[in-house]
């Protein structure tokens, strides 16, 4: 294969592209010109089809109708293969980088046509050279897993450009990076398209991002576009409102101010544990969380985050350190979160707070089984009871569900986590512990989840809210605290908080 | 502090809780299914008869003779089904936690040599308390020899599996050095055996019948064992750790308790097999303990998947099958192993019959509003 740069960039467009599976239409008449050497960004809720479209074009998916055009000329895609004879490919969201290979390895082994015997000098010389026509450097020698996030991402980029991709698409590549790393890899990628030697195609969900460095963009509803144009003639509420259609939009609560002698709930001092691979530790010296106030922990996913909840939920061990709720050693027990009303919504609640067979009914009363109508255990459970106490809650919290008896894991992902609020937000609540309440939910949900959080707050709950969306946490936090390799790093008020301040020492420890 | 939690938007319909159509459509799944699964078993299986020369017809016909056509032989069928009933919850109790274990073999002897012990020792007490204390020695050493693996699983992360499987060789050995050691009747030559029970320690039939009363043991205990996972606090805290161990967790339920509990019960139960084997089969202790119905039983809870109700079926059947294998054999000149092939089948496509679940739209009222 040789390895020239690609050739330039080439323009691809949708033409009536409809997908359906039996009788669901994922996809509906969706016509998108992406013209050569543009940055085009493709916004929508989930589920509104950005996915089923990028997988037409890249030859996953047969569309059921309709055709694209590549370079102005009718293409048919039967395959990924296809597609990368076209020169086009895909950067997903999550790495596809072998970790424990270096760069350049993991760039020969990514080409189709890999020789069963490899001449490194040979390629190494061949590498060298198409580096030197790369935009920016980045270490071939290095391990991939010793690499930044922001490292891999750029290195997947490479890769699509190493493998002569003209047109790629970029499925939400600034995820799993900070701010900093983020507006660096789109500044990258927006250099080579005005350089024309390639047509970007970016699934985001973020406003900014798009109106900063893309140059026109499409959105899609329940599977239709839903509008298109030129960044520069649309705002933010225009976006929004091309995206969430006409729906409801459940308005947060207005804060109210954290009283001044508010006591602490939560108080951890001197923790520290393990981390997931046994190698290295959190520590936490020091958390404080008052009632009436959102404490929120911003940091890079494995930093340390999901250990903290595990320990604070009893999930993993601790070495050493304190935790108190209300002044009182706290061991996450089912009495001591009953009795000082502690209540936790880990992330991926069909995963982590969910038992995925068990029926909603079931489901919304984990909480409660075991209790009496006076608050007593007891022997025998009463399904009746459970019935009609998770009718209460699935009507308050709009949880849209076939039946009570359906297994929980038929809904879908913002009503299995709102049968988790339903039943964790229901009753008295002194502490909410939260994580990452909102990822891959779509607008009305997260709008909805975010005001419930709020009014907990307002209510009187502390609530220690961990989350890898800035955007969430600057929403909701009174204060922001940063975890980057297992520590807590850096602290800020609202007031005070300033993104690119917050990514730097998100990177700090990376 | 009292977060709220209504909302001012209007509320939407209450959900339907689950009309009776629905409700049986959800439980005809589970009828349904495997029962496909046999019958298509039976079909390959005769296949592998014509292959033989055989009749299939034949086959069926006598095996219904041998299993169910008679008084006789439905008795023979019951009482080769009493054993499989508990030996099969000590494989679905810890089940439903999510434990695989396979060594209910290893409680089943040593419950028969603690009750043979046992009964030896009171044997001067009225026939009850001699029933009663050889009952609880087995269902004794069995808790602990289950719960122990159960133990080592949740503080140790010990794989239960392996675990039990190794314990099962120890317990079988050990029983062999108790019966040919310290325990051995001197009157035993060929066979090393226990001292004999007297009449008090001897369970007896099921009046009008020549069944003895395990059938009624294991068929109470499967209840029981239902009552309790199905309606009781500590089933349902067993079924949502099974479920989602996290989800249990995090709800702070005792997992480690839930589970040592559990298996220690499984291992009760797979003691008092052995118990009963000794008081109404054999009459003492010895090395036709290790019968194998221990490895059945995995056999009848995989087939009933894992369901305290299903083991009830699934036993009758297998105990029909090996009720009537010495029939078939002999008048179809079929080789031994023939019941085993059988089993085996069965086994399998009950096995594979696990990925229909869910497939079907007739059982998933969830899909019933939309089209196909």
């Amino acid at each position: 294969m040789d390895i020239q740069p690609s050739a330039g960039a080439v323009g691809v467009e949708t033409v009536g592209m409809t997908m359906r599976f039996g009788s669901f239409t994922a996809l509906d008449d969706v016509s998108i010109k992406v013209s050569a050497g543009s940055f085009h960004a493709l916004l929508g809720e989930n589920g509104a089809g950005k996915s089923t479209l990028v997988k037409c074009m890249m030859g996953f998916y047969q569309p059921t109708e309709g055709q694209m055009l590549v370079g102005s000329r009718e293409a048919t895609i039967a395959s990924p293969r296809d597609a990368d004879r076209l020169g086009l490919g895909m950067v997903y969201q999550h790495f596809t980088l072998v970790p424990s290979l270096t760069g350049a390895e993991n760039l020969v082994i990514s080409r189709p046509d890999v020789p069963r015997i490899i001449a490194w000098p040979k390629e190494r010389k061949a590498l060298a050279a198409f580096m030197d026509r790369m935009p920016f450097k980045i270490s071939l020698d290095a391990p991939v897993r010793e690499l930044a996030a922001g490292e891999k991402q750029k290195l997947e980029i490479i890769k699509q450009l190493y493998l002569g991709r003209r047109f790629l698409v970029l499925d939400e590549p600034t995820s799993v990076l900070t701010p900093g790393e983020a507006e660096e890899l789109l500044g990258l990628v927006r250099g080579m398209t005005e350089r024309r030697q390639l047509t970007v195609l970016m699934i985001s969900h973020k406003f900014h991002e798009v109106t900063q460095f893309a140059d026109d963009v499409s959105v899609l509803r329940k599977g239709k576009l839903a509008g298109t144009g030129r960044v520069a003639e649309l705002d933010h509420k225009a976006l929004a409102a091309m995206m969430i259609g006409d729906q409801p939009i459940a308005p947060i609560d207005s804060r109210r101010p954290t009283p001044a002698g508010a006591a602490a709930v939560l108080s951890v001092t001197g923790l520290s544990a393990k981390d997931r691979s046994g190698l290295k530790s959190i520590r936490i010296d020091d958390l404080t969380v008052r009632a009436g106030e959102i404490v929120g922990i911003a940091g890079i996913s494995g930093n340390g985050q999901k250990e903290l909840l595990e320990v604070l939920a009893g999930q993993r061990g601790r070495e050493a350190g304190e935790v108190a709720v209300k002044g009182e050693p706290y061991g996450a027990t089912r009495a001591q979160s009953r009795d000082r009303h502690v209540r936790f919504i880990p992330e991926e609640p069909l995963r982590n707070a969910c038992v995925p067979r068990m029926t909603v009914a079931e489901n919304i009363g984990l909480r409660t089984f075991d209790l009496g109508p006076e608050g007593r255990p007891v022997t025998w459970i009463n399904s009746g009871g459970l019935k009609a106490h998770a009718a209460r809650l699935v009507q308050q919290f709009k949880v849209k569900t076939a039946s009570l008896a359906s297994p929980i894991e038929a809904l879908s992902g913002g009503n299995v986590q709102r049968a988790v609020l339903a039943r964790e937000l229901s009753g008295e609540v002194d502490l909410l512990i939260v994580s990452n309440p909102c990822f891959g939910l779509d607008f009305a949900a997260v709008a909805e989840i975010r005001a419930r959080i709020m009014k907990a707050r307002n209510g009187g709950a502390a609530v220690l809210l961990m989350s890898e969306d800035l955007d969430e946490l600057l929403e909701l936090s009174d204060r922001i605290l940063v975890m980057a390799g297992g520590q807590l790093v850096y602290e800020t008020s609202i007031a005070d908080a300033d993104v690119h301040v917050i990514g730097e020492h998100m990177a700090s420890r990376h | 502090m009292t977060a709220a939690s209504t909302t001012s938007a209007p509320a939407l319909a209450a959900p339907p809780t689950g009309g009776t159509l629905e409700t049986l459509a959800r439980r005809a799944e589970s009828l349904v299914i495997p029962l496909g699964a046999l019958l298509v078993g039976l079909g390959l299986f005769s296949l592998f008869l014509l292959a033989l020369g055989k009749s299939p017809a034949q086959f069926i016909e006598l095996m219904w003779r041998g299993g169910f056509g008679s008084w006789f032989s439905i008795q023979n069928t019951l009482l080769r089904a009493a054993p499989l009933l508990l030996a099969a919850l000590c494989v679905v109790l810890p089940a439903r936690l999510g434990l695989v274990v396979i060594g209910g073999e290893g409680a089943i002897v040593l419950g028969g040599v603690a009750a043979a012990a046992a009964g030896h020792w009171v044997a001067g007490l009225p026939p009850v308390a001699v029933i009663v204390a050889m009952a609880l020695a087995a269902m004794a050493i069995g808790g602990l020899w289950i719960g122990a693996i159960g133990a080592l699983r949740h503080y140790r992360a010990v794989n239960e599996t392996i675990s039990s499987l190794l314990m099962a060789y120890i317990a079988i050995a050990l029983m062999n050095h108790l019966v040919e050691g310290p325990l051995r009747d001197p009157a035993s030559l060929n066979k090393p055996s226990t001292i004999p029970l007297t009449a008090a320690g001897r369970l007896g039939a099921v009046p009008g019948t020549d069944v003895h009363w395990g059938i009624v043991v294991g068929v109470v205990a499967c209840l029981a064992c239902w009552l309790l996972i199905e309606k009781t606090r500590w089933g349902f805290a067993a079924r949502v750790a099974g479920g989602n161990v996290r989800a249990a967790q995090i709800q702070g339920l005792a997992v480690g308790p839930l589970i040592i509990g559990f298996c220690a019960l499984a291992g009760a139960l797979a003691g008092l097999a052995g118990m009963i084997e000794v008081a109404a089969v054999h009459g003492n202790a010895n090395a036709s303990l290790a019968a194998g119905y221990g490895y059945t039983g995995i056999l009848v809870a995989f087939l009933a998947r894992q369901s305290p109700l299903g083991v009830i079926p699934v036993s009758l059947l297998l105990g029909g099958i090996a009720a009537a294998g010495g029939l078939v054999q002999r008048r179809m000149g079929l080789p031994d192993a023939t019941i085993l092939v059988l089993q085996g089948m069965l086994f399998i496509l009950v096995l594979l019959s696990d990925t229909l679940y869910g497939r079907f739209k007739i059982f998933n009222p969830d899909r019933w509003g939309r089209a196909p």
